[in-house]
């Protein structure tokens, strides 16, 4: 029931292509080979499972890990899906690569890509996003690509994959739309979890390793939802609580969230039936937190799926919350994470003070922070543009 | 193949269709109850009533703006369709056909929708997110409404255009070329092609949409297709009178009716 393609007409061709393509490379030994090789020689993977011990013994709770997504080339895990689209974008003969970008963090992914395949990028931003993030523009313009502005809309996230959409209906003959969370039409959520399965693959090995067995609960931040099932998928089936956390921006009693799931009821949204937030005409909402990953009024279809049938559990954690976890991560491990993924170590830190010592959690430390330094100066030393945090 | 008198015989050509495309409430209600009228009294066959909406993926710079005009003065779908019954009373006879994004009618209820628009004098809908695939079960629901449903097929859908086209209700909308809704300089000389593919299976009107936007353009495709639609050419002539259009007086209507008037009969 969720998930399908409600597209225009003229992309189901595109999007059919796409799904055979996709289907016959899954299964070709080569194209994993090459997909597993690039994870490993050109993005650093696998990716190191950290015990943060101060954190652990700051809690005082169950001890803590930290899967290192932030340790990939470009700093995010948006790197392991770029690599297996563009791999794709390859073998269907597409030279031209179309994304969308928020933050900018999947659009430097692409970007990052194009370059490393030879082929041209347009990354399609929101002008308000290129006013806040103004030095991943500079990165993605370095790397090549040509980062085009989103005036339309509210000139966001939202705005920038609408644009990026429209573009690729012109011109998906020579196209390829490399999206960069689990969203979008049929089969770009199903594509994207299985370029981003490996997080939690790694995680499973790399947890029985160390400890002889499974954590007890798992912790993810969730806008789009690419990092979170990631990690999530492998572990479905097994006895571990799994935990998304979504951005509850200046609170959810406020108009100023992105809790998709906590906060949102069904409908479609770029091209899939989801949760998303809309009012009672079924116009799509603006969505509000502070950090830009997250800033999204839809999620992806299979999250929608695994919180009503209750396989995964959902929270909420403010800007403000994110910000003081982002700050005691940094002092307590030396490790600065991406405003996104302190969402989730926020949460986690909530939960493991009334934990048990003899259990185990997990974070998905989806990024790093460098990105969000100047936000976090701006609210820490508290500049009136940010909506008060602090 | 012989072609049905669709819409219950309501619909009086079946050839050399123009088939307008207005946003219901830009700039204003009333604007667009009495602009309805008078673009059946410039010859239109079918009105095609838009309902505005917040992320209108088909749709290119020209109708997104529109949408966002008459979001702004707070139209929904709700109101829309109840524009309906005052363009009736004006004098309007000619079918409507409803274009609405999926999410709207998700919100108000399908089932609930249905019975609005039947209630209304509403004759058909289009929802251009609901392709072939997803839109089975609302297309049998609106049959027992008598609501046409109206299909949309593009250069290429290949292998399903002829399965859209043996299905089509009310007209077959052809897109004229790939891509998102406004006007283009020219059509690839596929089109015509296209056109007899759809003619060939399709057992209603054929109009095609998409760009069109001169006389030329309107007779050349009329060649081949059995009416145009005609969407951001028009909406780019009130945009331009705007703000004129937000309290029209004659003079303003006189204007725009003699640019449409223009782009349907070239002089």
């Amino acid at each position: 029931m969720f998930g399908g393609k409600y597209v225009p007409e003229t992309l189901m061709f595109p999007l059919q292509e796409l799904e055979e393509a996709l289907e016959t490379a899954m299964e070709d030994e080569r194209f994993i080979k090459e997909y597993r090789e690039l994870l490993s020689e050109y993005s650093g993977r696998e990716t190191p499972l950290t015990l943060a011990a101060n954190l652990t013994r700051k809690v005082e709770g169950p001890k803590i890990y930290l899967k290192r997504e932030d340790l990939n080339h470009t700093g995010a895990h948006k790197i392991n899906n770029a690599i297996g689209q563009a791999l794709l974008a390859k073998r269907m003969g597409k030279q031209h690569l179309i994304a969308e970008t928020g933050a900018g963090q999947h659009g430097v992914a692409t970007a990052t890509v194009a370059a490393r395949f030879g082929m041209s990028c347009k990354v399609f931003m929101g002008i308000e996003d290129i006013k806040r993030q103004e030095l991943n523009v500079f990165r993605m313009k370095l790397l090549g690509a040509e980062v085009i502005t989103v005036e339309s809309g509210n000139g966001t996230l939202k705005d920038a994959t609408n644009e990026a959409i429209r573009y690729w209906v012109s011109h998906c003959d020579d196209h390829f739309y490399l999206i960069g969370s689990v969203v979008g039409p049929h089969p770009y959520p199903a594509m994207v979890r299985n370029f981003q399965k490996v997080i939690g693959e790694e995680t499973k090995q790399q947890i029985i390793a160390k400890e002889g067995r499974l954590p007890d609960r798992i912790y993810a931040c969730v806008g789009g939802g690419s990092n979170s099932i990631g990690m999530f998928y492998p572990f479905l089936e097994d006895p571990v609580e799994l935990i998304g956390i979504e951005a509850a921006g200046l609170g959810l009693n406020t108009a100023e969230h992105a809790a998709t799931l906590t906060r949102g009821s069904k409908g479609v949204i770029h091209g899939s039936y989801t949760y998303l937030l809309q009012d009672e005409h079924g116009q799509i909402l603006e969505p509000y937190s502070i950090s830009a990953g997250l800033d999204y009024p839809g999620i992806g279809p299979e999250h929608a799926f695994l919180f009503d049938s209750g396989k995964v559990r959902y929270e909420a954690v403010t800007d403000l919350e994110a910000v003081e976890a982002l700050r005691c991560l940094s002092e307590t491990e030396g490790i600065i994470p991406a405003i996104e993924s302190a969402h989730a170590v926020a949460q986690a830190i909530k939960e493991a003070k009334h934990l048990p010592m003899d259990q185990i959690i997990v974070i998905n430390l989806s990024g790093r922070g460098d990105k969000d330094m100047h936000t976090i100066m701006n609210v820490l030393e508290g500049d009136d543009d940010n909506q008060g945090a602090l | 193949m012989t072609i049905k008198a669709p819409f219950n015989g309501k619909l009086k050509n079946t050839t050399n269709l123009f088939i307008p495309f207005i946003m219901a409430g830009d700039p204003s209600p009333s604007f667009t109850v009495e602009f309805a009228y008078l673009l059946q009294e410039e010859g239109a066959d079918i009105l095609e009533l838009g309902i505005p909406y917040s992320d209108p993926l088909a749709d290119g710079p020209v109708i997104q703006r529109s949408a966002a005009r008459a979001l702004k003065q707070g139209m929904t779908l709700k109101k829309a369709i109840e524009l309906v019954p005052r363009m009736r009373e004006r004098g309007l006879t000619i079918p409507v056909v409803l274009f609405t994004y999926y999410n709207p009618v998700h919100q108000f209820g399908e089932e609930s929708l249905l019975r609005t628009l039947h209630k209304n004098g509403i004759d058909g809908l289009l929802i251009p997110d609901l392709p072939f695939e997803e839109s089975r079960e609302l297309k049998e629901q609106c049959q027992q409404y008598n609501i046409e449903w109206i299909s949309l097929a593009a250069p290429n859908s290949e292998k399903r255009i002829k399965q859209i086209a043996r299905e089509a209700t009310g007209f077959l909308y052809g897109v004229s070329s790939l891509g998102v809704t406004g006007e283009r300089e020219s059509f690839s000389p596929e089109i015509q092609g296209f056109i007899k593919q759809l003619k060939t299976y399709s057992n209603v009107p054929v109009a095609i949409g998409f760009g069109i936007s001169s006389h030329d353009q309107i007779a050349s495709v009329n060649q081949y297709a059995d009416g145009v639609i005609i969407g951001s050419k028009i909406i780019r002539i009130i945009e331009e009178h705007l703000p004129d259009v937000e309290a029209p007086d004659t003079l303003t209507f006189t204007s725009i009716l003699k640019e449409i008037r223009y782009l349907l009969r070239g002089e």
